[in-house]
């Protein structure tokens, strides 16, 4: 009984999953689906190393300074980065007082209570602040950004596949729409005339559906002043640093994270090993 | 517990004497892990994985216990509470992702004991029982890990409780009204996070009360082997201590090796980067895909794409999800043959890699976005699935003519040449 009922549901669901099928690939062939803009002009991150691929890999921390002052003097105007700390910034090398005068002179200031009067008020942040929001709130950022809402960049390198390289490809990736060609010298106005980028947006293959919001953040050479004896902060150089900052928001805990690991695997493969040899030590008079 | 052939336990410490006149626990152990259980002689290492998936059963209640005094079950505070534990509690980043990854390892684990039962026929006669309680330690599983995908309240949890409960609001009439209850409201909000969090800590429970049992109904008949030829007296078996603790403990380093390189060096592979972005209900993820380990089982149900008469495409890929896992429940009824090992099923040995190559088909095409060429796949690996079990292997048990058998255990490892040449064949494996 068992089986017989058995071979009718299989019966049913097979035959109907074959049926689909036929169905389906009759109505591929005779409408094949219609390629669409985003599908044939969408760009992969480009490639890009960074100090801390690899297993051994680790944050080179003048880097993240100058990709921290790239967010302090350009991004930090419009988005958040709510889950990191003033006091999380000793991690890229800045020693108490160097903190506690970044937290001070920090432009946004920390929401408050006025202590005499009970209205809202605002303060300069302290180390244990996190960074404050540059907006009071969603709908204060839409309305200053064409009704687009800058998204937090705490986690955004982790947000995206292959983050880091993405947050430096949609940097260096703004071009002009006129005239773009893929790969395949296919010119994207031409293939899909109706794709123009609509007023208010900006052409960037690296960005999913190719317009994006936000306006080209850095522009020009220079556009941030370094230190002397770092290097010239071109837009590539910039882009670099930003997103290698952004990989820290990210993963704060990567070079604990790596040194662990190596640790434990050194562990674990003499332990590995011994368990090995005390298994063969046991099993030598038997047979199996 | 009691164990028929299990041999004698007799206490040598005086203190071992004297807790076991009062409660047989040193009794239980040693018949259940210890020197009293007599195993086969000839298992290998495929018969690693059941003691692995205890140990990842171990090492998730550790890290969850852990994670949850850290955590908030509130849609407020949920997604920031992950990252506190993430950025702020000590060692948190490992907790988090030893619990993240070692759900990833756990399905591997149970994945590959699943198989090994199929091909070496574990689940026949008399061992049904552990068959049927494995499976509910599966379904449990995917219960558990569902409901713990949707704690960090990040946009892949957030719509893939809309998606898993919505499969519910695909039954007529009652649909509707059923999936409202599963959440606590129209759409998931704090009151499903809340269950869901008390769920995640209660099931792990229940998974380990039901390996109890399903280790209870192993230790009735004890464990079958590569031959599947039963265990014909002691000449055919070693003490389970020391001959497979040690070679548990070689494969525990193993696991726990390739573990920690995800772990420590891979952390996000096996994630959606969709999940670290918060939950927005206003906005919908391109591509809304479970976990890896629901991948073959997601393609089945977006395998059926046409109405069946009155019965709408979405209601018969839920049936079909539903009675994809349901079916293994009939296994021990479906394959009649008598022979366990796949090793002497000549026929039964080339389908059953047909079907491991049909289920990483099917979870390919789960993971991939909803568009052809991968739905036309998916639907003929669908197809192949439910003729696996439903007719193939039926007719398989019906016409197949086996291998010869070797006489037994301690035949097929020694090589007596006493059954032929075939014999002589299997043991030089």
């Amino acid at each position: 009984m068992v089986r017989i009922g058995a071979f009718f549901v299989g019966l049913f669901f097979s035959g109907w999953l074959l049926v689909s099928f036929i169905m389906g690939a009759v109505a591929y062939v005779s409408e094949p689906p219609a390629p669409t803009a985003e599908h044939e002009f969408h760009l992969k991150p480009k490639h890009v190393s960074y100090s801390f691929d690899g297993p051994l890999g680790r944050y080179d921390k003048q880097q993240l300074q100058r990709g921290f002052q790239v967010y302090k003097e350009v991004c930090a105007a419009c988005h958040s980065l709510k889950f990191v700390a003033f006091r999380d910034l000793a991690a890229l090398g800045y020693n108490e007082a160097e903190v506690k005068a970044i937290a001070k002179s920090w432009i946004i200031k920390t929401p408050s209570v006025d202590p005499a009067t009970g209205e809202a008020s605002s303060r300069d942040p302290v180390p244990a602040d996190k960074f404050p929001m540059p907006f009071a709130n969603n709908v204060a950022a839409a309305a200053a950004n064409n009704n687009a809402i800058p998204p937090d960049l705490s986690l955004m390198t982790k947000a995206r596949h292959h983050g880091t390289a993405y947050v430096y490809s949609l940097l260096t990736g703004y071009t002009n729409q006129a005239g773009y060609k893929n790969e395949e010298g296919k010119e994207l106005l031409a293939e899909f005339p109706d794709s123009e980028t609509p007023a208010g947006l900006h052409f960037n293959p690296y960005f999913p559906n190719l317009n994006l919001a936000m306006a080209p953040p850095l522009t020009a050479e220079g556009q941030v002043t370094y230190d002397e004896g770092q290097p010239t902060p071109t837009v590539d150089q910039m882009s670099q640093d930003v997103s290698a900052f952004l990989a820290w928001t990210a993963e704060p805990k990567l070079e604990d994270r790596k040194s662990a690991g190596i640790a434990v695997l050194l562990f674990l493969i003499i332990a590995t090993g011994l368990a090995y040899m005390s298994y063969r030590s046991i099993w030598a008079d038997q047979k199996h | 517990m009691s164990f028929p052939w299990a041999n004698e336990y007799t206490p040598k410490a005086p203190l071992m004497k004297w807790i076991d006149e009062r409660l047989p626990l040193p009794r239980l152990v040693y018949n259940a892990v210890g020197g009293g259980y007599p195993v086969p002689r000839n298992l290998n290492f495929f018969w690693n994985f059941g003691v692995l998936s205890g140990l990842a059963l171990v090492i998730q209640l550790v890290t969850g216990i852990i994670m949850a005094m850290h955590y908030g079950a509130n849609d407020l505070v949920a997604f920031g509470t992950v990252e506190h534990v993430m950025r702020d509690v000590n060692s948190g980043w490992l907790m988090r992702y030893a619990h993240a990854n070692g759900a990833s390892f756990f399905f591997i684990v149970v994945y590959l004991h699943i198989f090994r039962g199929l091909y070496f026929g574990s689940y026949k006669a008399p061992r049904e029982m552990v068959w049927l309680l494995g499976l509910v330690i599966f379904l449990l599983m995917m219960a558990t890990a569902f409901m713990g995908y949707v704690l960090p309240w990040g946009q892949m949890s957030y719509w893939g409780a809309k998606v898993i409960t919505g499969l519910f609001g695909a039954i007529p009439i009652v649909g509707e009204p059923i999936q409202t209850w599963l959440l606590g409201g129209f759409a998931p909000g704090n009151a499903s996070l809340n269950r869901f969090f008390s769920l995640h800590y209660l099931l792990p429970f229940v998974i380990a009360g039901v390996i109890i049992l399903h280790i209870w109904a192993l230790h009735i008949p004890g464990s079958t082997n590569p031959t599947g030829v039963e265990v014909k007296g002691p000449q055919d078996t070693l003490p389970f201590h020391p001959y497979y603790t040690a070679k548990d403990g070689f494969g525990a380093g193993i696991f726990l090796i390739l573990f920690a390189i995800a772990v420590y060096f891979a952390p996000n592979a096996l994630g959606h980067p969709d999940n670290y972005i918060e939950a927005n209900p206003l906005s919908t993820p391109a591509h809304i895909v479970p976990e890896w380990y629901f991948w073959p089982f997601y393609a089945i149900l977006r395998a059926f794409t046409f109405d069946f008469f009155f019965i709408p495409a979405k209601l018969l890929g839920v049936l079909a999800m539903f009675a994809s896992i349901l079916l293994l429940f009939f296994l021990p009824w479906l394959d009649t043959s008598p022979v366990r090992s796949g090793r002497y099923r000549p026929m039964f040995r080339k389908f059953w890699w047909i079907l491991l190559a049909d289920i990483a088909v099917l979870g390919y095409c789960g993971g991939a976005a909803a568009e052809e060429p991968w739905v036309m796949i998916s639907q003929v690996a669908s197809a192949y699935y439910f003729a696996h079990f439903l007719i193939i292997l039926p007719l398989i048990s019906a016409f197949e003519r086996p291998d010869p058998l070797p006489g037994s255990i301690t035949e097929a490892v020694l090589g007596k040449d006493d059954h032929g040449a075939e014999t002589a064949a299997v043991a030089a494996e």
